[in-house]
């Protein structure tokens, strides 16, 4: 990391179990980026990417902060949330695995893409977990990825 | 919208063109897979689904089977300008009439 400031940050809390208002952050992401002037295919990876990691908290979590650091050439993620944390992560990424209970995967949800959508998307991903805890997920995204 | 039998729900900007078209009921999967632009046909009638439209760029949504929509969904479909049809098709019957109109499907990468 260099010391570069950030045009945007961006700070928003997602309430766990909240399906009303889920999408909310990264659709405000997805504004900011196009007003920033990101080409479309770097926007649309950033927000996938977002939107799988605001839903892994909906879907999981009790409750979690979203915080974006747009740069003129990336875009750094955090999303820090309280929940039950992930047991086995590399299960976790593999895709079609789920622990989402069955009435959200009626909503189309917990499919079991989220991870693997993320890791397709970022240019870096990182999750530090805590059975019981919570988990926090770290992404880099790369205008230029060399 | 006559070739759907559909209801319109939310009005959207019609005005937009339909470049393709995407069919799914998983949103990790039309997140990750449908194109802008591209019309959306699918069972899931609930807010998110104007999320994942939004963020894909999609500018309408046909929800088959006449599946109930929630006054949220069609609220935030207002205001995203986004259109809601309803239609007493099936997805499949939905589909073919919409490439039969000349629709063409659409899928994200190769």
């Amino acid at each position: 990391m260099t010391d570069e400031r950030p045009l945007i940050e961006l700070e928003r809390k997602i309430a766990g179990g909240d399906f009303q208002s889920a999408g909310d952050v990264s659709s405000e992401l997805k504004r900011i980026l196009q007003q920033v002037g990101f080409p479309p295919p770097f926007s649309r990876r950033v927000v996938i990417a977002a939107y799988e990691a605001e839903m892994n908290v909906v879907i999981h979590a009790w409750r979690g902060i979203f915080r974006a650091w747009i740069f003129p050439n990336r875009v750094h993620i955090e999303v820090d949330d309280e929940g039950p944390g992930i047991p086995d992560l590399e299960l976790a990424f593999q895709e079609g695995y789920s622990t989402a209970p069955p009435h959200i995967r009626e909503m189309g949800f917990g499919a079991g893409y989220g991870l693997s959508n993320m890791k397709k998307c970022s240019d870096r991903l990182e999750i530090d977990t805590r059975v019981g805890e919570g988990t926090k997920v770290i992404m880099d995204f790369f205008l230029n990825p060399s | 919208m006559q070739p759907l039998e559909a209801t319109v729900l939310a009005p959207g900007n019609m005005e937009e063109e339909i470049q393709g078209g995407y069919c799914g009921d998983l949103l990790s999967d039309c997140i990750a897979n449908a194109v802008e632009g591209s019309v959306w046909v699918t069972v899931q009638s609930h807010p998110n689904v104007i999320a994942v439209a939004t963020l894909v760029g999609i500018p309408c949504v046909v929800v088959v089977n006449n599946y109930e929509v929630d006054e949220e969904t069609l609220a935030r479909a207002r205001n995203e300008g986004i259109t809601v049809l309803r239609t007493p098709l099936s997805a499949f019957e939905a589909v073919s009439r919409l490439a039969a109109l000349g629709v063409p499907g659409k899928k994200r990468r190769g």
